[in-house]
């Protein structure tokens, strides 16, 4: 199985395009779905199993040696990644079976979650500069169709503002890659890591990373450039929101994460203090948002940018320690923000509206839904025993270690704030005075609340098992901290 | 001639932004287009413009021009032409549906499910 790498790609695409063959045929396009998202996640944990046994796996496409031919590269990061990635999916797709009306799905629905897949596990994945930006592509095509999906007015309007947005990034990372190949001479990712040290041009290389971290920045929605991001997740349908919350901005902050630990590592004090400083801005930001909204939607909407940025503070302290905290929190949140997204969706399709207001006492009718929400948001908080816990803790204890006294008290501020933002709507959805539901999806709340609960007993198992995953998790940062064994792996030097 | 490549692409970026910052729809997508422009020179003059054979290999000809920029940019142009083929039909869509192309008058937060 030399190939392996390749399977959690091939398999959605492959899916995808036999699913265009019969749209109409709704029972045979869920089926079909579910079963492919399946063997994804089955090729993905044996993908991990083996990343464990032999360490990095690498395949070169069309036997062209490493850095003349397009490397596909499995270290144990992106593996876990792809991991993550395939689960969710499972999720949403048998989540979106009940949510979505058979009109939405008719329209080419799953095959642009598939091929949403196809880019994610491709930007995971890829060992190649240029087909980076490939795969980029991929997912954000698919992204304009299912954020335009439904055709309501708000929708066509806010789609337009994000395919704005992300044309520009687009763009700009051409012309990135433009100039990194200009100077090195190679697209290659681990070519390049071995090469832009030789190179020793440390004024240009920090101007290629800067424009790297606007690029990365502008998808994974770090301050200044989050503010597309709020108006353009709010109108999506929410197992949409779901997948867009839990995989997209994700896809950035492991850009920026490859390339600040592969490629530049000359001049850390200026890159990486930048990125630092950004990040916990961005953190601020986002707890702003999620305090001053009333809307469930946006509160967490706003936390995937506090998320964001206490990964790439993570990142940007570059310790092991803390590395390995951004990998188990990047993780997390991955698998608690999609969870939290469905939770909330049941409540919009009970109340039939997002906003606080038009909920309350909604424990007595539901109070399954309540109490796993009520874990879920514990969890998001990173209350010891779930699953957020070990991330913040790694990550603060390598910001003390770093000699930095304010990052890591910013962090442990936004945890007791992202609390409180998640608690308003524990405390004023499903306390408070009962009110008479008419939403339209209340008869549904079974179905729907069956794939959020196992996605949340995901997580708290991620939280308890920490001791199990700690190991994986090392395994991941090793290259990060010594980007050689990359080099090694992929060129294959003895 | 670099010089004069790294000018160009640069006066189209100038223009692109000026574009894209306007209140249009359309007057944006052009802006697109020009951006997408300059970023396929880029790519080009960055590979080097060094004087040489088309990439085509022939008998006695030594000296060939960088293939890999090329075939970058061929990628990258097909991208830009699928993703610009879809925004011209969000454009056309919005503009049945909104009934106006000023993205001043694109405002409001109301929520949809």
């Amino acid at each position: 199985m030399i190939n392996l790498p390749l399977l959690p790609l091939l398999i959605p695409l492959i899916t995808g395009v036999i699913l265009m063959l019969f749209p109409n045929r709704l029972r045979l396009q869920r089926t079909f779905s579910l079963i492919s998202t399946f063997l994804t996640i089955v090729a993905a944990v044996y993908l991990v199993y083996r990343v464990r046994q032999d360490g990095i796996l690498t395949v070169t496409l069309g036997s062209w040696p490493a850095p003349f031919g397009i490397t596909l590269v499995s270290d144990m990061l992106s593996a876990l990644l792809v991991l993550t990635t395939s689960l969710l999916v499972f999720f949403v797709v048998w989540y979106s079976i009940y949510y979505l009306s058979d009109l939405h799905q008719r329209f080419y629905y799953y095959i642009a979650v598939q091929f949403l897949v196809v880019g994610v596990n491709g930007a995971f994945t890829t060992g190649d500069i240029f087909n980076m930006f490939v795969f980029f592509e991929v997912f954000l095509i698919s992204s304009y169709v299912l954020i335009v999906l439904g055709g309501k007015p708000a929708q066509l309007r806010e789609s337009l503002k994000y395919l704005l947005i992300n044309v520009i990034s687009s763009a700009l990372f051409v012309m990135t890659v433009a100039f990194l190949y200009g100077i090195i001479g190679s697209l290659s990712m681990a070519d390049i890591s071995q090469k832009i040290t030789d190179i020793n041009q440390p004024g240009i290389l920090s101007v290629i990373a800067v424009l790297f971290l606007i690029v990365f920045g502008l998808k994974g929605a770090i301050f200044p450039l989050y503010f597309w991001l709020p108006g353009s997740y709010q109108v999506p349908p929410t197992p949409v929101l779901a997948l867009f919350g839990a995989l997209l901005t994700k896809v950035g902050v492991y850009g920026i994460l490859r390339t600040y630990s592969l490629f530049f590592s000359h001049q850390q004090e200026f890159t990486h203090q930048i990125l630092g400083w950004l990040a916990l801005a961005t953190i601020v930001i986002g707890v702003i948002g999620a305090l001053a909204t009333r809307d469930v939607k946006q509160i967490l909407i706003y936390n995937i940018i506090v998320a964001v940025g206490v990964i790439l503070y993570g990142v940007s302290v570059m310790t092991r320690q803390s590395l390995e905290g951004a990998v188990f929190y990047l993780i997390h949140d991955m698998l608690i923000k999609a969870a939290l997204f469905l939770l909330i969706g049941v409540m919009i399709g009970i109340a039939g509206s997002s906003r606080l207001k038009d909920m309350g006492g909604m424990i007595k009718d539901y109070p399954l839904l309540g109490w796993t929400y009520f874990i879920a948001a514990l969890s998001l908080a990173g209350i010891p025993p779930l699953s957020g816990f070990i991330g913040k803790l790694l990550i603060v204890r390598g910001g003390f270690e770093a000699g930095d006294l304010v990052g890591p008290f910013i962090v442990l501020i936004s945890s007791l704030l992202v609390l409180y933002s998640v608690m308003q709507i524990f405390i004023r959805g499903f306390w408070g005075t009962p009110k008479t539901y008419s939403g339209p999806k209340r008869h549904l709340m079974k179905q729907l609340l069956a794939p959020a609960l196992v996605l949340v007993a995901i997580t708290v198992l991620y939280g308890v098992g920490t001791e199990a995953v700690r190991p994986f998790i090392a395994q991941a940062v090793d290259p990060l901290v010594d980007p050689s064994i990359y080099i090694q792996a992929v060129l294959k030097e003895d | 001639m670099e010089i004069i490549m790294a000018i160009a692409a640069g006066i189209l970026t100038m223009c692109a932004v000026y574009l894209i910052l306007s209140k249009s729809v359309l007057r944006i997508i052009i802006g697109t287009g020009l951006l997408s422009h300059a970023a396929h020179l880029l790519v080009m003059t960055m590979g080097g413009l060094k004087t040489g054979a088309a990439p085509v290999i022939k008998d006695g000809i030594t000296q060939y021009t960088d293939p890999l920029p090329q075939a970058l940019v061929l990628t990258a142009i097909v991208i830009s032409f699928g993703v610009t083929a879809f925004f011209l039909v969000l454009a056309y869509r919005a503009y049945q549906e909104l009934g106006t192309d000023n993205l001043e008058e694109m405002k409001g937060t109301d929520t949809h499910d």
